[in-house]
């Protein structure tokens, strides 16, 4: 908290002076809930801010909040970056959700863009997401691929829609190749500690899984299973540094395309309210290249990679069947993105108890 | 490897850092001293730590690195608390954010580039042994270091002299100052120590226990050590039991959710802080023994008169 402080004061210092210099550019800004450094889901966003810079260059004027806390610190950062002059502002974590919508009521002329969040209250909120668990299913079918414990490990976040839905996608991409598959889940409640992601992996490889996902930020889990010898899957980025013969493949997210449509917009005064969930199809999700796995899970992998890209096959596709035994998709019966965009039960198979 | 050694051996790496961190602090308040600046130190000496250890690729010399910047960025607290006698916790807070700060300028180049590790030792037979043999005699270096810096912290704190005046200089720097003894030095020398377990314990996160940089990769630890030091009424042994028992708590939530018990993970994940307290607030529940071991003079400025 107390970093957030400081950077607010240094970006507060920063913005003040960019708005004497350049009158007419457009202001974009953003807010992340890592810092930058992260090297994953902060890092990425990052990424698409710089993609900004490049592609509209004398156009826009860019600043950024790092290590925002989700909550009441939220809000300060956002408003501090309404009243700088921002015209458009993009708070990238799912916990901004509420003060997002908070402070877009008291600066109708701001344009704010909400990630992975569902709540619009006024016109000059914007939501988009990325279609996250197509990936993970394509994991889940490798997973069941390579994994000779026919058990994968999962380390999660929080326990919001977004994370349950990957979770369930994971499950469902295994369960395709091996009905019988099996995940564990550990929670590790933050986004970001690599010391303790590193002990959740670790804890996960001793209970014997052989393969390991996590919906966390760092690499840490990635390094613990080249350490002991297990597959893992990257996250957010392409983390093959960290795991040359570890890494099977990683969903990296590419928001660049997305932020360069959105800043052009309101450039030219076309901005509109919308509600974007893109995936592998939009160009968003990408898979980073499928690598330590035998020619036959890479090819399933590539399979199932293109069917999901050409819009041919949605990994909630019935018959799917709740965790308690019920009947939750019929056959052929395709899952709608509201009730997807609130998931918050398990499906058949997941080793864990959904934390509510 | 049978899995309650590989549970062992992970609860030591979790709380070797915390315990380092936490004996360094130790000495401080023990001298009187309260340097809240403890995760600022540990940062930078995890970001100078990784730095030195891939540049020169030994992690030996980046160990020595996040030492020395360690003492040295508390040298920067020792002069404007000690020398210019300015507010103890305003400066110690400064420090932190200062290091959090700092090191995420520094290391900004080392982003998503695998460290260089420090490997455990292996002893032939005695590492083979079952059971035990890789716990005991399996661990990585830090380890061993951390249980002789105990030992070494509570013999000179309670069986030497040098450690008898460092305490008398923590409960009346008055009277201290009246027999002759030079108490700014010797708090200087206190929080250069503190600073260089820090910066040690800060190497540790980045070269033994995630072997990467990343930006505020500390996450609270330094903080954490601050309250062991409180809770084990300043007694090294038991600042050993808080951060033993800190991570074993922690290793054994993240055990118990992989098995699938039933139990909410938020209630699991606060669970180590929770039995750390208690436990510790327990073993500290006789009064006078407390206040005995409480630095009088802790926090308190001290200004030799003129």
């Amino acid at each position: 908290m107390k970093k957030t402080v400081l950077s607010i004061a240094a970006a507060a210092a920063m913005l003040s002076f960019g708005t004497m210099a350049a009158e007419a550019k457009v202001k974009a800004c953003w807010i992340y809930v890592g810092p930058i450094g992260d090297f994953g889901y902060s890092y990425q966003h990052h990424q698409g801010l710089l993609e900004v810079q490049k592609e509209l260059g004398d156009q826009v004027e860019t600043a950024y909040l790092e290590s925002v806390p989700e909550g009441a610190d939220a809000e300060r950062a956002l408003e501090r970056f309404a009243r700088s002059g921002c015209n458009i502002i993009f708070a990238t974590s799912f916990g901004f959700m509420d003060a997002t919508n908070k402070v877009a009521g008291r600066f109708p002329d701001v344009k704010f863009e909400h990630a992975t969040g569902y709540k619009r209250e006024h016109p000059n909120v914007a939501t988009y997401n990325s279609k996250f668990h197509e990936g993970r299913y394509v994991q889940g079918v490798i997973a069941a691929k390579v994994s000779k414990t026919g058990v994968a490990g999962y380390i999660a976040s929080f326990p919001i829609p977004e994370v349950v839905l990957g979770i369930n996608a994971f499950m469902l991409g295994a369960q395709s190749v091996n009905p019988d598959f099996k995940v564990k889940v550990v929670w590790a409640n933050t986004w970001y500690d690599a010391g303790k992601e590193a002990d959740a992996a670790k804890a996960l490889i001793d209970q014997g899984v052989d393969v390991i996902t996590q919906h966390t930020d760092s690499t840490a889990p990635m390094q613990v299973a080249t350490e002991r010898g297990v597959k893992a899957f990257g996250q957010a980025t392409d983390m093959i540094k960290f795991g040359p013969e570890t890494q099977l493949t990683a969903i990296v997210d590419d928001w660049g395309p997305y932020y360069v449509k959105r800043v052009k917009a309101v450039i030219d005064g076309t901005w509109q309210q919308q509600d974007v969930w893109d995936g592998m199809k939009e160009g968003n999700v990408v898979m980073a290249p499928f690598t330590n796995m035998s020619d036959d899970a890479k090819k399933a992998a590539e399979e199932i990679t293109a069917k999901i890209k050409s819009g041919e096959f949605n990994p909630y596709t019935g018959p799917i069947t709740r965790q308690d035994g019920s009947e939750w998709l019929k056959p052929g019966e395709v899952a709608d993105n509201a009730t997807l965009l609130g998931l918050n039960f398990y499906v058949k198979g997941v080793d864990d108890k959904l934390p509510q | 490897m049978g899995m309650l050694e590989a549970i062992l051996i992970t609860i030591a790496t979790a709380a070797t850092p915390l315990l380092i961190a936490g004996i360094g602090e130790l000495v401080v308040e023990r001298s009187g001293v309260l340097n809240l600046g403890v995760e600022g130190m540990m940062v930078m000496g995890a970001v100078t730590g990784f730095g030195v250890a891939l540049m020169t690729g030994s992690p030996w010399l980046g160990f020595l690195a996040a030492i020395a910047v360690g003492a040295l960025f508390s040298l920067l607290f020792a002069f404007l608390t000690l020398t210019l006698v300015t507010n103890q916790v305003a400066t110690g807070l400064a420090l932190t954010l200062l290091g959090l700060g700092l090191s995420g300028m520094i290391g900004e180049s080392f982003v998503g580039i695998p460290g260089v590790k420090l490997g455990s030792i292996h002893i032939p037979l005695l590492t083979d042994l079952p059971l035990v043999g890789k716990f005991l005699f399996g661990q990585d270096p830090i380890f061993y270091i951390s249980l002789l810096l105990t030992g070494g912290v509570a013999y000179f704190l309670f069986r030497t002299r040098a450690g008898l005046t460092l305490r008398s200089v923590g409960d009346n720097h008055a009277s201290a100052h009246a027999l002759g003894i030079n108490v700014i030095l010797i708090r200087y020398l206190a929080v250069m120590f503190g600073g260089a377990c820090a910066g040690l314990a800060g190497g540790y996160l980045s070269i033994v226990y995630t072997p990467q940089w990343v930006e505020n990769m500390t996450a609270g630890r330094g903080w954490i050590a601050l309250a062991l030091v409180v809770f084990a009424s300043w007694r090294p042994w038991r600042v050993l039991a808080g951060a033993y028992l800190f991570g074993a708590v922690t290793i054994g939530q993240l055990h118990a959710q992989a098995l699938g018990i039933g139990v909410p993970s938020q209630l699991l994940s606060s669970l180590p802080y929770l039995a750390t307290i208690v436990v510790l607030v327990l073993i500290s529940g006789n009064r006078r023994l407390t206040m005995v071991n409480t630095p009088a003079s802790l926090g308190r400025p001290f200004v030799p008169d003129r």
